[in-house]
């Protein structure tokens, strides 16, 4: 990659990350953002340091972990239309931290380990499914047990807030809505205790993703450890989601839109590839936060329904494309 | 003995019938073995069952001499290069950067790839005649060019084998006529050749020692001239056939018409 390039992408994310801090329901100019951040007796020094830092640095986390997310699930079911939220991983990530919220199960650390544990289950049932037709995966019949899959957990959240009493509905309900509103130091401390593993597995095997992007059997003869790679993937996938899903609900199509975007631009090999896709992911979810905060302000839209604005087309666009 | 199948049974599923009974298979370096038989006949399940990818029934199947199933699979990769029957790519790399995969199993998981690695790509690139071709990206190219892509990819691996799954299906006479060339002179060059392949033409001409499969069964092993007989054949490939010889002595195979009887009738048609 050029360094005019790593350039031009350094840029872009200190200028998202600056947009993320000044826009907002009382918007600041970009002096004030600066003043705030270095003096403590600045002005705007309170929401810039204890509302706006952590919810920008979060939806930058959150977007690239789900890009990361999207980029090596693409890769491993070779179908271009995989993502966290497709496969269904987000809603059975949702289910457990709904049940954790609903019953007041433990504190902000329980909730992620629940969504870990429903994304697990989602990834076993979509992967159970997608073996009915035979011993192998097939990708088309994988995405589609995953929206089933995402389906059936959705309905079973519908359930558990029904049945759970009046203040666990309002809470798992606020939650469900996703988003950074609750953005705090304490939920970007969890976030990043619970993603840095699986991120650091994922980078750790980009050239595998490479190989097993060609199918399994090439995989194996170039040097792939094929079954320890999906294992990994797998795993590194779900304890992702569900660290993204219990800390701002369920928000799809990052994974999707972010490594399409960024493989027009880059090369497609995973080593180089999954860096930029994180940083995009992030600067893709920092400002479509803050779209969602400041298009109908002083009201906030949830952030997902900003993200499925732009990833549904470009699903359409590409199951045409995939279908052709 | 680089590649070694020893009595090998392959069974899909418990009690399905056996896709291999009892099949050896060697391959030593500078030695080109092709294996040839009906569709179905096992020679995919072969070529899977000696490189670890199927549980072995019966038998045992060893690479340079060591249990197929204890080599970690990065390490086999420097042995053996594998150009599989098909393959269809996701993303859309360039021919170089589809080489230079064949070098993963020599670089660590996070290094750029070293001078050495980009000296393989070249000379892998330069043996099978794609330099000019490095540049562009692999979704444009023939048919015939993805194949020597892939070739080049398994040399790149610097193997000491080399198996091929049908290289020259669905390639025009030149083109398989190339690939064939390309892969003797590789096993000359000291590379052991494992080729499956539909073509006994090709085989006869070309492989040291052919190994004829049927349901599952070595019928025939040995140098082409020992396996291409007529009442073989057609019993194997369930349709009559003449073989002739052509002036280098390798044995060519004729399938006949229906009507078309004897031997002999062809023979005189040939030498007429």
């Amino acid at each position: 990659m050029s360094a005019a390039r790593i350039w031009a992408l350094a840029l872009i994310v200190i200028v998202c990350l600056l947009v993320g801090l000044s826009a907002g329901a009382v918007p600041l100019p970009l002096s004030a953002v600066w003043a705030g951040l270095w003096h403590g007796d600045a002005e705007a020094a309170a929401i810039v340091r204890d509302l706006r830092a952590p919810r920008v640095v979060l939806a930058f986390l959150v977007g690239g972990s789900l890009g990361i997310c999207g980029a090596a699930l693409q890769a491993m079911i070779r179908n271009p239309l995989a993502e966290p939220y497709l496969l269904g991983l987000s809603s059975g990530a949702g289910l457990g931290a709904v049940i954790a919220i609903a019953t007041r199960a433990g504190g902000a650390w329980a909730v992620p380990v629940a969504a870990f544990i429903g994304a697990l289950c989602a990834v076993a049932l979509v992967y159970r499914l997608s073996l009915v037709s035979g011993r192998r995966l097939d990708p088309h019949v994988l995405l589609l047990s995953g929206v089933v899959v995402g389906a059936f957990a959705g309905a079973l959240m519908s359930a558990v807030m029904v049945l759970s009493d009046a203040p666990g509905v309002r809470n798992a309900f606020l939650w469900l809505l996703g988003g950074f509103g609750g953005a705090s130091w304490r939920a970007l401390a969890v976030f990043t205790v619970y993603a840095s593993l699986p991120v650091a597995l994922i980078l750790f095997h980009a050239r595998s993703l490479d190989l097993i992007a060609l199918g399994d059997e090439p995989a194996h003869h170039l040097g792939a450890e094929v079954d320890r790679l999906r294992r990994v993937v797998y795993l590194s996938t779900a304890l992702l989601t569900a660290a993204s899903v219990a800390t701002c609900g369920i928000i799809g199509f990052v994974g999707l839109v972010v490594p399409h975007a960024v493989r027009t631009v880059f090369r497609p090999l995973h080593r180089t590839l999954l860096p930029i896709v994180f940083l995009v992911g992030g600067c893709f979810l920092v400002l479509a936060d803050v779209v969602s905060r400041t298009v109908v302000r002083p009201l906030e839209l949830p952030v997902g329904v900003i993200t499925a604005l732009i990833g549904v087309p470009l699903f359409a666009l590409l199951l045409r494309r995939t279908l052709a | 003995m680089i590649l070694e199948a020893r009595a090998i049974t392959v069974r899909y599923r418990r009690h399905a019938p056996v896709a291999l009974d009892r099949v050896d298979c060697q391959v030593a370096g500078s030695e080109l073995v092709a294996v040839v038989g009906p569709n179905g006949s096992g020679k995919t399940t072969l070529v899977r069952a000696l490189l670890g990818l199927l549980p072995l029934e019966q038998g045992s199947a060893a690479v340079d001499g060591r249990a197929v199933g204890t080599w970690p699979r990065g390490a086999l990769a420097r042995v053996v290069g594998v150009v599989g029957q098909q393959e269809e790519a996701l993303f859309r790399l360039n021919v170089a950067e589809t080489v230079m995969l064949g070098r993963y199993a020599r670089l660590g998981p996070l290094g750029a790839p070293r001078a050495e690695d980009r000296n393989a790509v070249r000379a892998a690139l330069e043996r099978c005649d794609i330099v000019e071709l490095a540049e562009r990206s692999i979704d444009s190219l023939s048919g015939g060019e993805w194949k020597r892509v892939r070739i080049a990819r398994a040399l790149a691996q610097e193997p000491r084998a080399l198996v091929l799954d049908e290289p020259t299906a669905s390639l025009d006479v030149r083109h398989e006529m190339e690939l064939f060339e390309l892969i003797r002179q590789l096993v000359d060059g000291g590379l052991a050749g494992l080729v499956i392949t539909h073509h006994l033409n090709l085989a006869a001409r070309f492989a040291d020692r052919i190994i004829l499969l049927d349901r599952g069964v070595v019928v025939a092993e040995g140098t082409p001239a020992e396996v291409m007989n007529r009442e073989t054949l057609s019993r194997v490939f369930e349709w009559p056939v003449a073989v002739t010889t052509w002036s280098d002595g390798s044995p060519q195979v004729v399938p006949l018409r229906v009507g078309e009887k004897s031997q002999r009738t062809i023979n005189d048609h040939l030498s007429s």
